[in-house]
């Protein structure tokens, strides 16, 4: 069973490392934050399988907080570029974006 | 082979990427890039504490690094250009010799550490002995590192939470978040 798990992680890293190849050359902008999306997931996976081989129940917990953080840090990403500001929140923008008549188009 | 020579493999793929990670930071002029791959740093690095059994490290690295700074650095990047300008040679030939210099310094430091897991080591002497016999009879809680933060050493945290408190409070005053930021953007528009 340990074998197996081992193997399982090999591949884990080795789709890690493809996804450090394209956030590396990654030619626009949105290449990488999937890239770096993706790679966080892998991490997420990777933990998981170690906390198996390992014996170790608590990286369970810190691969739920990867999850999280990911997805928070992914979404900040894509605001920020969308928007170019953090500030404002995000269910407010689109409202303003409403009222002014700009999904018309 | 057992599970402990097992994750003695996975560690070296782990350095090995951040290895190249490093490397990609240096080398890379894209800005946005270096913000990603810096999050991918601390992501990878904190998977790696958590095989050193450093689990609230992790926790500290994965909130912080990944999470965090990763904004703040979109943040910064808004205020300054896209694209970093290539350094000259001459600066590349001092930072090497800084970089030689520290390294040699750290090597030579290196037979001083205490062997890995050794009994006498100032981790494992003094006063730590006492709170691994101590807290779970004083404390009641199975974990040592939070009893030692919150209950022995509670006004110290104390004292350090107030500090940060007291910094934060200072910045939201002089640079004023959510008031004069989004209010003078509009007025240029």
């Amino acid at each position: 069973m340990d074998t197996l798990n081992f193997i399982v992680a090999l591949g884990m890293a080795g789709a890690m490392a493809i996804m450090l190849a394209r956030l590396f050359a990654g030619p626009t902008l949105y290449d990488r934050v999937l890239a770096a999306n993706s790679f966080g997931t892998k991490t997420v996976l990777f933990l998981l399988v170690f906390s198996a081989i390992a014996g170790r129940q608590d990286a369970i917990d810190i691969a739920l907080l990867y999850a999280l953080i990911n997805f928070v840090a992914t979404i900040a990403i894509l605001k920020f570029f969308r928007y170019r500001s953090l500030e404002i929140a995000l269910a407010q923008m689109s409202l303003r974006r409403a009222v002014e008549g700009e999904f018309d188009e | 082979m057992s599970g402990a020579d097992l994750t003695q493999f996975l560690d070296y793929t782990l350095i090995a990427m951040l290895l190249a990670v490093g490397f990609a930071i240096v080398r890379l002029r894209n800005l946005f890039a270096v913000v990603m791959l810096t999050g991918v740093y601390s992501l990878l690095s904190a998977a790696w504490f958590v095989s050193l059994d450093a689990v609230d490290v992790a926790f500290t690295e994965a909130a912080v690094g990944a999470g965090i700074s990763t904004v703040l650095m979109l943040g910064a990047m808004l205020l300054t250009a896209r694209e970093a300008e290539a350094p000259g040679r001459g600066r590349h030939l001092a930072a090497m010799l800084v970089v030689t210099v520290a390294g040699m310094a750290l090597f030579f430091a290196i037979p001083d550490m205490p062997v890995y897991g050794a009994a006498d080591s100032p981790a494992n002497d003094y006063v730590g002995h006492s709170y691994l016999e101590r807290t779970p009879n004083e404390i009641e809680i199975p974990n040592v590192v939070t009893a030692v933060l919150a209950s022995y050493r509670g006004y110290d945290t104390f004292g350090e939470v107030v500090v940060i408190f007291t910094a934060a409070l200072g910045v939201i005053l002089l640079l004023g978040f959510n008031t004069g930021g989004a209010r003078r953007r509009e007025d240029e528009e």
